[in-house]
Order: C-alpha cells, then sequence, then structure tokens
C-alpha cells in the first residue's frame, strides 16, 4: 500500500463534518482499516466511497453502526449474488438455440 | 404537469402528525435509499419521490401551501396565487436533505409550487457526485479485440477504451464521469454495464467457446482430415477412426481472450455431429446389410 493513496482521517472529519470517533467505529467493525503514520491516522484512497457511503446511512437514515455493518455485508452479499447470477445467465446461453 | 400527491407517496393521510410524516419518510427511505439499492433506477425514482414529499410535508409552511392550492393547482387564479406564493417563497424554504440528488431532478410539479428546486442541503458537507449508470450493447465480434469507443453521457463524449475479453453483464467504472459534487465535492463515476449480443455459431463460456462440426460416416468411422471455423479463421483438423458423434475435441488457445490478461486465450471445443448417408441406393444397401450381417455374427 503506497503512501501517497493514504488520506489523513482528520481532514476527512471536517470535509464531511463527523467525529473522529466514527473513523475508530469503522475501523473496530472492520469496515476501514486506519494505518498510523507518524503518529497521524490514515486511510487509504479505495475506502473513502465506503465512508461517504456510511456517512450518508448515518445521517439520511439514522442507522447505527451495528445496522451499517449489516447492510454493507448483505450488500457485498447481493453483488456476488449478482455476479454469480450473471455467470449462469451466460452459461445457460450455451444450452439455448 | 401531474399533480403529484405527497401524502400517497408517503402513505399517509392528510391529516397526519409531523411525526407520522418523519416516520413514513424515514421507512420508505430506509427501503428505497440509493446506497440501500446500488443500480436499481426504479428505487432511485422512488426514493426521489418520496424525498419530494418530505421537503414539502415536513416543512408546515409548504404544507400548509401544498394543503391550499396543490389539490386545485390546474385553476388559473389559484395557479396565480401559487405564483405569488413563489415568490415569497423562493429561498426560505428548508427541508431534510439528501446528498444523492442533482438540482434537476425534482419534479415540474415542485418547482411550479416552491420555485427552484426548493433545496436546501445540510451543512456544507461534501459528497462525491452521484454515479451514472449506462449500458452499452456490443456484438460478441467488437469484443475480441481490445478498441477505443466513444460514448455520449449527457451531452459529453467521453473516450472509452474496450478491454478484449469483457464479458455480457460485466461492468467497468469510470471514475470523475458521473453526476457534480454536492457542496464541491468530487464527481461521481460512471458505470457502464455491458450488454453483448452473440450473432456468431460461436456459444461463449467465459473464455471459452463451443461449436460443433458435422462429420460423415465415413469419416468418423475411417478418421480422415476437416476444416473447421474458429472465431478468427479456419483450420484442419485430424478426426481420429472410430470416432463416436458427440465426441468433444479441444483447440488449445482458439477461444476467446481473457479478460485483461494480454496475449491468454481460452479454448475452442469443437463437438462432432456425425451425419448419417441418406436416399441409399440398393448397391449401399446390400453393403449395410453386409456390414450388418459381419457385425452380429
Amino acid at each position: 500500500m503506497s503512501k501517497e493513496k493514504l488520506i489523513l482521517i482528520n481532514p476527512l472529519c471536517a470535509h464531511y463534518e463527523v467525529e473522529m470517533s466514527l473513523f475508530f467505529e469503522l475501523h473496530e467493525f472492520g469496515i476501514i482499516e486506519i494505518l498510523t503514520v507518524e503518529n497521524s491516522y490514515f486511510i487509504h484512497e479505495d475506502k473513502i466511497s465506503v465512508v461517504e457511503k456510511v456517512v450518508r446511512m448515518q445521517k439520511d437514515l439514522h442507522i447505527n453502526m451495528e445496522g451499517v455493518d449489516t447492510v454493507l455485508n448483505l450488500l457485498d452479499k447481493i453483488n456476488e449474488l449478482q455476479t454469480e447470477l450473471n455467470n449462469v445467465k451466460n452459461r445457460l446461453r450455451l444450452y439455448e438455440e | 404537469m401531474a399533480f403529484i400527491d405527497y401524502y400517497k407517496i408517503l402513505g399517509i393521510e392528510k391529516k397526519s402528525t409531523q411525526e407520522d410524516i418523519k416516520k413514513a419518510y424515514r421507512k420508505l427511505a430506509r427501503k428505497y435509499h440509493p446506497d440501500i439499492n446500488p443500480n436499481d433506477k426504479e428505487a432511485e425514482k422512488k426514493f426521489k419521490e418520496i424525498n419530494e414529499a418530505n421537503e414539502v410535508l415536513s416543512n408546515t409552511e409548504n404544507r400548509k401551501k401544498y394543503d391550499k392550492y396543490g389539490k386545485d393547482w390546474k385553476h388559473a387564479d389559484e395557479l396565480d396565487k401559487a405564483q405569488q406564493q413563489r415568490q415569497h417563497s423562493r429561498g426560505g424554504y428548508q427541508g431534510q436533505s439528501s446528498s444523492q440528488f442533482s438540482e434537476s431532478e425534482y419534479s415540474d410539479f415542485f418547482g411550479s409550487m416552491f420555485g427552484g428546486d426548493g433545496r436546501s442541503r445540510g451543512g456544507n458537507v461534501k459528497f462525491k457526485g452521484q454515479d451514472y449508470n449506462a449500458e452499452l450493447h456490443l456484438d460478441l465480434k467488437d469484443v475480441y479485440e481490445t478498441h477505443k469507443r466513444t460514448l455520449t453521457v449527457n451531452g459529453k463524449n467521453i473516450r472509452l477504451t474496450i478491454p478484449a475479453g469483457v464479458n455480457n453483464g460485466q461492468t467497468i467504472r469510470i471514475k470523475g464521469h458521473g453526476g457534480d459534487g454536492v457542496n464541491g465535492g468530487p464527481k461521481g463515476d460512471l458505470i457502464v454495464s455491458f450488454s453483448i449480443t452473440n450473432h456468431t455459431k460461436f456459444k461463449r463460456d467465459k473464455d471459452n467457446l463451443h461449436s460443433t462440426a458435422d462429420i460423415d460416416l465415413y469419416t468418423a468411422l475411417l478418421g480422415g482430415e476437416i476444416t473447421v471455423d474458429t472465431f478468427t479463421g479456419k483450420v484442419k483438423l485430424k478426426v481420429k477412426p472410430e470416432t463416436q458423434s458427440g465426441t468433444k475435441v479441444k483447440l488449445k488457445g482458439k477461444g476467446f481472450p481473457a479478460y485483461k490478461k494480454e496475449g491468454e486465450f481460452g479454448d475452442l471445443y469443437i463437438t462432432y455431429n456425425v451425419e448419417l448417408p441418406t436416399n441409399l441406393s440398393e448397391k449401399e444397401k446390400e453393403l449395410f446389410n453386409e456390414l450388418a450381417k459381419l457385425r452380429s455374427k
């Protein structure tokens, strides 16, 4: 994981108007990984979209972190099933005239 | 411009309290929120509707206006009054926000009643813009080689490289080509899903291709050489003696290119279909009878 792709958490808190604790909570739930470099906390750039999704779910839907974690897991599962369904559909074409 | 029944959208009655509205909105929002229903256009549409209904009904002032003029908005006199109201309410509206919309996504009805998009955003939180979804229809032959295409999305041309071997139903994400960010946030992404139609004689299973080849009885029995089609041309194939109908042979590396693995190809599977001769002559029947006798001994 290259350092250029790491983003400091502090400015993100200001950006999304959230507490630092949110990031630690996300880390505890295994949703993101917090990295410490020279006493500063970072997250990987790729995780920004997940953080945004969580912020939206909390602000728009008032879902607590347990709920958010469940939703994210279910969405992953849906995504996997969707890919599998797609593969099965493509394989079924083999037997269609 | 059709009248929109915001109460019906939220599934509540006209006499509902603010608490009922909040409860109904939250229940529907949890069901139709775009983050919970990715790539679901129907859910997205529904969420926009319930969000609009909530923005009107959760605000006492706007709810009053909607209750007074909403039903009879088609009548000119009242429309005039609504227009007057619109001048007063412009810019003064406060409602709950959603980070998912662009300004144009409010209905015309909403605009006519409340002016502009009537939208207020919660604080100055910056969010990435909405992801746009597009479907690209291609022929199987098109995706045999990596090529470039120009897509027009919302009036903008996007040059896109389509890697060889892309699969039907597969999606690719193009960063920064979606909707504008909220409060100066980054742009959303463009998600392109591929719909690939196959007009060839080959059937595709990921990187492998399948086809059938007809061989005559004598080649099947005695062996020989046939010419078969591959995706890119023809190859000569040796048929072993006593080949059964339905036998499958593999032509290594003659299948479809593997997605994002340059130089790697799947295999081509050919199933033999033995064609029996028809319209036999008397002489042929005689000879086949002799053969049959030999077999029955």
